[in-house]
């Protein structure tokens, strides 16, 4: 197994270089010209400091010159000293958010985890409850029901369910609101008194005892909650059902069942664990899934995460905070399909990992 | 010569064996593909999903009737009543810009005035017109994506399972490193790319659509390959000497293709929801074109005040729901029948 950890580490470099490649490419569709509009606030009407700066970013140059000065960044004749450069951990300026873009994302990202924390639990246990509940008794109201909801489910884009949920919860009954936290709770968390213990905002602020703020992150965050995880739900539940339902029909169950034991156990104790197997397939895809998901999901709640910032960095075409994202992402993505092939490993001893 | 009867009582067989009359239907589709096909027609919820998609399509094929346009403009531009920002309630009377009444209106509704059946949105673009129109911007973007990440994905996938080695092992990377970016981001970033190029249109969103949906099918079409490959048929046909590419056009796809096709079928509605995610983000057609997108995209800037004008987020919420939905029904329907432990079931 470990010979297959560091074997896939090692292609890790490979395929963030692909990606990043990937989007160097992408924007060769753009001019020098164009391409130099990313980098100036103001469009200068002045064609000279346009050339300037088309020059001294070296726009005009190959696209393998580009990525390269981006690899490695560019060292100053005069001074010696080198500026930019992702191999030296520079992954550059935002222009959109105004910042580094690695504190764009380190500042993005816990909300976004916050966010899929809450959303992935809840999917998960209920989930994985209903699934077994509608494969013990199919077609009963249970598994009709949960068919039902998720055909309806699956049918929903994210943008329109989150347009309604504002209509309704927002506009109409004024219960939750869009965005992060209320004014008031910003300046306290923001404040020197606020500790930041994991700065997941829900958590810190249990931790430092603050249960009001805690209640108002999650008055935020119940709509992108309820939004993210709506289709997982469906989808959880309809893979426990039928992973459930070929499990129950195998003969250990049986045999299970012969030797008097109570129902009970059968199915949580005998048929349940085995039927978890391709449950943690899907669970490392929905995690995949999630990150894709919050793109739409914080841009409809206007919700500070990582989503909505790369959302924002695409239509504008950030370049260097979009190759942010796209590292930022594919290494997250790369770690979460190794740790679920570990856990593969590790629930079904058939399994061989090489 | 004398025909020969059978002679004897074969009541008794007849009894035994029931014979099957095999209709001609069956016969040109094959015994598989035919059990897929009624296992379809069978389940209420994918003939409630087919009626669905019917419905749609008389929509798409009658909008001029349903929704007449202006004279002598593009019928896919929603003609505005005004430029005043604020939507205006269903019933509206319509002022400026007034395309003729459908046939349709004045016998149900005995009224005479054509009006703004669902209301107006941001900028007084008609929802209803651009439900109607917006529906065949729906099936050609998903009948045109679909067939081109299909076809991509058919050669790809094919060449891929055919040759195996290096050449599968270098494809299969490409595909993990495109599937890196959520694919809605990475379409993003495409479709903003090319918007410059190509203007304000369909195309942009497409590309990127197509450039980032191929890579489902063409895993789907290797495995399916890499089984058939290995069919007595296969090597029959390679002992005598066929051709590589004649093997895998003729001998392989026919065999390995009919899953993947239906499955295609249904991504329609599946493109539709993509590119209505696009639009939202303000990528893909220009203001005021008929998609059902960029209908909604209008409701954005009025979340605050969704309770007074409920109606741009319903109707064509709704609408797009309704078309995804009669999708997902035949969809799941077809989950079930392809599953191969429910062969011989249906």
């Amino acid at each position: 197994m470990t010979t297959y950890i560091i074997r896939r580490l090692l292609l890790v470099p490979f395929l963030l270089m692909g990606v990043t490649i990937l989007i160097f490419g992408m924007l060769q569709f753009l001019s020098p010209v164009e391409r130099s509009a990313l980098y100036v606030r103001d469009f200068p009407k002045n064609e000279k400091a346009l050339d300037a700066i088309i020059k001294r970013y070296g726009l005009d140059r190959p696209m393998y010159e580009q990525y390269w000065r981006w690899l490695v960044g560019v060292v100053d004749v005069a001074t010696g000293e080198r500026s930019g450069g992702i191999l030296f951990g520079d992954l550059g300026y935002s222009r959109t958010s105004s910042q580094p873009v690695i504190d764009l994302i380190l500042s993005r990202f816990p909300n976004t985890l916050d966010l899929t924390i809450w959303a992935v639990a809840p999917v998960i246990l209920v989930g994985i409850w209903l699934g077994v509940q509608a494969a013990v008794h199919q077609n009963g109201i249970i598994d009709q029901a949960a068919r039902i909801f998720s055909i309806i489910g699956t049918s929903f884009p994210t943008f329109v369910f989150g347009l309604l949920m504002l209509m309704i919860f927002y506009a109409n009954l004024g219960w939750f609101e869009p965005g992060r936290l209320a004014d008031e709770y910003m300046r306290v968390v923001n404040s020197d008194a606020f500790r930041h213990y994991t700065s997941l905002i829900t958590f810190d602020a249990l931790l430092n005892g603050r249960f009001d703020i805690f209640i108002d992150a999650l008055r935020h965050m119940f709509l992108p909650i309820l939004t993210l995880s709506y289709i997982s739900w469906a989808t959880f539940l309809r893979v426990t059902r039928s992973s459930m339902l070929e499990t129950l029909r195998m003969e250990y169950v049986t045999t299970a069942r012969a030797k008097g034991l109570p129902e009970r156990d059968v199915i949580f104790k005998h048929a349940q664990p085995n039927a978890m197997i391709p449950v943690v397939t899907l669970a490392g895809g929905s995690v995949v899934g999630l990150l894709g998901g919050v793109v739409i999901t914080e841009t409809v709640y206007n919700y500070p995460g990582i989503g909505a910032a790369a959302a924002k960095a695409a239509t504008t075409l950030d370049v260097v905070t979009m190759l942010g994202f796209a590292l930022f992402n594919g290494i997250i993505l790369i770690v979460a399909n190794l740790v679920v092939d570990i856990l593969y490993a590790t629930v079904d001893p058939r399994v061989r990992l090489s | 010569m004398a025909e020969i009867k059978p002679s004897g009582d074969n009541t008794l067989l007849k009894d035994t064996i029931s014979i099957r009359p095999i209709g001609r239907v069956e016969r040109f589709l094959g015994p598989e593909n035919y059990r897929i096909v009624t296992g379809l027609l069978k389940t209420p919820a994918s003939f409630i999903g087919f009626v669905l998609i019917g419905f749609f399509i008389f929509i798409a094929v009658f909008a001029p009737l349903i929704a007449p346009p202006l004279e002598g403009r593009d019928p896919y531009q929603i003609p505005r009543d005004g430029f005043s920002s604020d939507p205006r309630p269903m019933g509206t009377e319509w002022k400026r810009n007034r395309p003729e009444m459908p046939f349709w209106y004045q016998p149900l509704t005995g009224q005479t005035q054509w009006v703004h059946l669902l209301g107006t949105s941001e900028g007084q673009y008609d929802i209803f017109y651009g439900i109607i129109w917006g529906t065949r911007t729906a099936f050609f973007t998903g009948l045109a994506v679909t067939f081109a990440t299909l076809l991509i994905g058919i050669v790809v996938g094919s060449v891929s399972a055919y040759y195996g080695g290096w050449v599968d092992n270098i494809i299969m990377r490409v595909v993990d490193v495109l599937l890196i970016l959520p694919g809605i981001l990475a379409a993003l970033i495409l479709a903003a790319v090319l918007t410059p190029r190509i203007g304000k249109s369909l195309i942009p969103t497409m590309a990127a659509l197509i450039a980032f949906g191929w890579m489902g099918y063409s895993r789907i079409i290797r495995g399916d390959i890499l089984s058939v490959k290995e069919r007595d048929y296969v090597m029959a046909a390679r002992v005598i000497g066929v051709k590589d590419s004649r093997i895998l056009f003729r001998h392989i796809i026919p065999n390995a293709i009919f899953p993947t096709l239906v499955l295609a079928s249904l991504a329609v509605g599946e493109v539709v929801l993509s590119f209505a995610a696009l639009s939202f983000l303000g990528i893909g057609t220009e203001v005021g074109y008929a998609d059902w997108g960029q209908v909604l995209s209008f409701a954005r800037n009025w979340i605050t005040s969704l309770n007074t004008y409920w109606y741009i987020v319903v109707w064509p919420g709704v609408t797009l729901v309704l078309y995804v939905m009669g999708y997902n029904l035949v969809g799941d329907a077809l989950r079930d029948v392809l599953d191969p432990r429910m062969r011989g079931r249906s």
